[in-house]
């Protein structure tokens, strides 16, 4: 088992965001794992998806009964290999797992923002995380890896520090948001808004959105499974009865895993932040600041891993087929992968095995490039 | 796609007919091991395409940039004359559809470099007359129900075709196994055929010479 503590970074002078405020003072929670070499060339980042957080491998007390949440991918002999790398895990801008967000204390007015925290971007995020590799003393990044938002923020660092980074993994991802994934977080966003315990986000001294935001939770959790996984695993069993009984008490597994999954998301994470991280996602375009995806791609960093999955209709290949594209017509070192899987969206964090030996083997060879 | 178990095209006959310095997309490029040569005897740049999961982390795991696609969608994403040469090895008997494929491939590559078997070579010929089976051989060695080949041709057969298609060929090499054949020949002997085509974006002709020993 291997422990890791959790560290915090402030910056006082925080960072000008793309609204054009600036925004201070900024704290980061991170985690590392393994070694930094004399050359500082080993250093991975990896960037979470919306619920994540820094908390990426290990343990933090022997008590703990799960690790994180990349923890199959990450640690000695693993695809991120940290008898090789050095791995940094950090909470995004605008989060709730301790880096600065909308639950956080305002210094100017000692109580939480709530809604006068500023709209953030995909882009700001990667700003603080910037930050975060200038203070940890690492002048380029091995390369910066992530699936879904995460994912994002990798193609983020490819476009905005090129410089920074060897290369990028850009997994279950996009380029840009479908408008039926900007929808189904406007769905969302409105489950929370509605519950009248989200009081214009001034919730903090009392009672939480909590039925609001599981719900939130619930239609996203839909969106991340697939027709086919959600047959396999539900089908159209009860979960108490054997029988339909006609009344309401009667709840089918599916509706029971969604209650569970909703319960349990609203322990852990906050309403506010569930609004601010669905709205940067939704924002986030790198053909906008360039004209176009190669435009983007021309000027950013020389190689990337672009792996996409059969079932994920949220992300579908075709987005990922179209970036790598553009990669490819900008001169990029591109490789692209469609990995079968019958998960939908989380198969990035399940299929672990095969997208696994494509990372291995990438990191690799960028290593011995670099 | 698969390359063929039985059929080792002599890789280094394609190696040679590559102007070193210049941009290549091998489809169906198997494990990455001719642009693996490419890359390091010609300083080509290099991409492949493979439908095959294991194919695409053999490519990684060697530094090849590799997209895993099937050919039978074509190339629409790839622009004309984007690449100096486009390589279909081993391959061209298995897709769904050979013409659209080789009309994609002379509009990306200036030129394209094709090797294909040859099913006139004489022991297929002899075992369809004698025995009347369809020919299973150390060249061939799949049974007609589950053989990957679904489009198999003789040499006579892609000349045709080409010339039907328009597409001149600039150069031919033929081989039996590996040793190459005399012209004469060809039809009869070569177990392997590979063709230069010209691309509709080719380089001028006084550009096209061929370093071919």
């Amino acid at each position: 088992m291997i422990l890791v503590t959790p560290n915090d970074a402030v910056f006082d002078d925080g960072i000008e965001l793309d609204s054009g405020k600036r925004f201070a003072p900024i704290s980061v929670r991170y985690e590392t794992y393994g070694t930094l070499d004399w050359s500082g060339s080993n250093a991975v980042l990896i960037v979470h998806a919306f619920s994540g957080d820094a908390h990426a491998a290990g343990y933090h007390t022997v008590e703990d009964r799960y690790p994180g949440w990349w923890n199959e991918m990450i640690g000695p002999g693993k695809p991120f290999d940290t008898n090789r790398y050095f791995v940094i895990c950090s909470n995004v801008l605008g989060g709730c797992q301790g880096t600065t967000g909308p639950g956080s204390i305002d210094p100017a007015t000692g109580a939480p923002y709530a809604l006068t925290f500023p709209v953030i971007t995909i882009n700001d995020m990667v700003k603080v995380q910037k930050r975060l590799i200038d203070y940890l003393g690492i002048n380029r990044l091995l390369a910066v890896a992530g699936g879904s938002m995460g994912g994002m923020q990798a193609l983020e660092w490819a476009v905005s520090y090129p410089e920074s980074i060897a290369s990028a993994i850009v997994l279950a991802s996009t380029s840009r948001l479908t408008a039926q994934g900007i929808a189904f977080d406007a769905v969302g966003r409105n489950a929370i808004t509605s519950d009248p315990r989200w009081n214009h986000g001034n919730y903090y001294d009392g009672e939480s959105p909590a039925r609001g935001l599981a719900i939130a939770r619930m239609l996203g959790h839909i969106t991340y499974l697939s027709d086919e996984s959600m047959g396999e695993k539900f089908g159209r069993k009860l979960q108490e009865r054997a029988a339909y009984g006609f009344d309401f008490a009667d709840q089918f597994a599916v509706e029971s895993y969604l209650e569970y999954q909703g319960g349990k998301f609203v322990d852990r994470f906050d309403a506010n932040s569930y609004i601010y991280l669905t709205k940067a996602m939704d924002y986030f375009d790198i053909s906008e600041r360039f004209g176009t995806l190669e435009a983007a791609f021309a000027q950013g960093a020389d190689r990337y891993l672009v792996i996409s999955f059969s079932s994920d209709w949220l992300y579908p290949p075709y987005q990922s087929k179209e970036m790598v594209f553009a990669m490819m017509k900008a001169g990029k070192d591109a490789s692209y992968a469609e990995l079968t899987s019958p998960f939908g969206h989380d198969s990035f964090l399940l299929e672990t095995e095969q997208q696994g030996r494509m990372i291995e083997s990438f990191l690799e060879t960028t290593y011995a490039k670099a | 796609m698969p390359r063929h178990e039985g059929m080792h095209f002599n890789y280094d006959e394609i190696v040679r007919l590559v102007r070193p310095g210049s941009s290549v997309l091998d489809l169906g490029c198997g494990d990455g091991e001719l642009l693996h040569r490419l890359i390091h005897r010609k300083q080509v740049r290099g991409r492949g395409v493979d439908r095959e999961e294991a194919m695409i982390v053999q490519c990684i795991a060697r530094g090849i940039s590799v997209y895993q696609g099937d050919l039978d969608e074509g190339l629409k994403d790839y622009g004309s004359g984007s690449y100096d040469y486009v390589i279909l090895n081993q391959t061209l008997q298995m897709v769904h559809r050979p013409v659209m494929l080789l009309q994609e491939m002379v509009r990306v590559g200036r030129e394209v470099i094709v090797n294909f078997p040859n099913f006139g070579y004489v022991v297929n010929r002899m075992q369809l007359m004698f025995f009347g089976r369809m020919p299973v051989n150390r060249d061939i060695p799949y049974q007609w129900y589950d053989t990957p080949n679904i489009h198999f041709c003789t040499r006579k057969d892609f000349v045709a075709l080409c010339a039907e298609m328009g597409i001149p060929i600039l150069h031919e090499i033929a081989l039996r196994r590996t040793h190459r054949v005399p012209p004469v020949l060809r039809n009869l002997f070569a177990t392997e055929i590979c063709f230069v085509l010209r691309g509709n974006h080719a380089p001028e002709p006084a550009q096209t010479s061929v370093s071919s020993s």
